[in-house]
């Protein structure tokens, strides 16, 4: 098996980035969103 | 449609939208799971989803009054990426399943080759850079792809209206527009296969980035190869495999692997040390 450089270091900087995002409270903004409506969403504007 | 595939398809389908509940109630899940985002194109706002949507989230992010850089939805889509590339599209969006559904009603003809249809394709990518990022950039709090253009968020909200007064009566012009809009694209489905994948969906064009390196790839044999260009025309995204077998096009969807007479095409995480592309 060869190894898959370009998708390891993806891999490493997605880890990385969500880890970053977590520490800055980010999927608490994504919940916050996804909890209600969005209204823009469904079309109501 | 390959019926392991649609049963993997149908399930994701189902789990990034098992809270049934809702679709009785019209009221939307309220739970933790919404903290991560799903990897297909599910609106958040559909009853059913226990998700949220990558494309909504990275919006929400870019047309915030106060800018802050999406880290975590970003790193959550170079993940999806990194390991699924396009497979995404073909194994786990809903929107796809509806697609294909549709696709799949005898008695319209079908035809996924025709003229402009390659010229058309670089849609995505406008929708993408502009609706997804440059506009919500510009106009804070209009997330402009999921207010005119999502059909996925057209869906959540006839599910939503059929059950709720008070969306109901809210319905107007921009509701009008994206109805309008997602039949046409559902319309489009009966005679051409996945329309929104190929044309205008942009997390297809970014899953589509990831396939050269993604981890769940195609492998061509070019030694067992017989050129005789039956995978090339079994694939209704129109991409020849024995040329391009990690286009950006490919969802992964295993069609043009069942047609080579000669196994020369493999999909999977396993990766051969000889590659040719």
């Amino acid at each position: 098996m060869k190894k898959n450089l370009p998708a390891l270091l993806t891999l490493a900087a997605a880890v990385l980035l969500i880890v970053v995002g977590i520490f800055q409270g980010q999927p608490t903004q994504v919940l916050a969103k996804a909890v209600r409506i969005c209204m823009e969403c469904v079309g109501i504007g | 449609m390959d019926k392991k595939r649609f049963g993997i398809l149908a399930a994701a389908s189902l789990i990034q939208n098992a809270y049934f509940k809702g679709f009785f109630t019209g009221k939307i899940y309220q739970g933790a799971a919404k903290n991560i985002c799903v990897p297909g194109l599910n609106c958040y706002s559909c009853p059913g989803a226990v998700g949220s949507c990558p494309i909504g989230s990275l919006q929400s992010f870019l047309s915030g009054l106060k800018f802050r850089f999406p880290y975590y939805v970003v790193g959550l889509l170079l993940f999806f990426g990194a390991v699924l590339g396009r497979a995404v599209c073909g194994l786990l969006c809903p929107f796809g399943l509806l697609q294909e559904l549709l696709y799949l009603i005898p008695g319209v003809p079908k035809k996924n080759r025709f003229p402009g249809d390659k010229a058309l394709r670089y849609l995505k990518y406008v929708v993408l850079v502009l609706l997804v990022v440059v506009l919500p950039l510009c106009f804070a709090l209009t997330p402009f792809f999921c207010k005119y253009l999502c059909p996925s968020g057209t869906v959540a909200g006839l599910l939503l209206a059929l059950r709720d007064k008070l969306v109901r009566a809210q319905l107007g012009g921009i509701f009008l527009w994206k109805v309008s809009l997602l039949a046409i694209i559902l319309g489009a489905c009966l005679f051409l296969w996945r329309p929104f994948c190929k044309y205008l969906c942009p997390l297809g064009a970014i899953y589509g980035l990831f396939n050269k390196f993604a981890l769940y790839r195609m492998d061509l044999d070019k030694e067992s190869c017989i050129h005789c260009g039956k995978c090339a025309r079994a694939c209704r995204m129109c991409v020849d495999p024995s040329q391009s077998p990690n286009s950006p096009e490919c969802v992964r969807c295993g069609d043009c692997v069942k047609a080579c007479p000669a196994k020369a095409l493999k999909l999977g995480f396993r990766r051969k040390k000889t590659e040719p592309k």
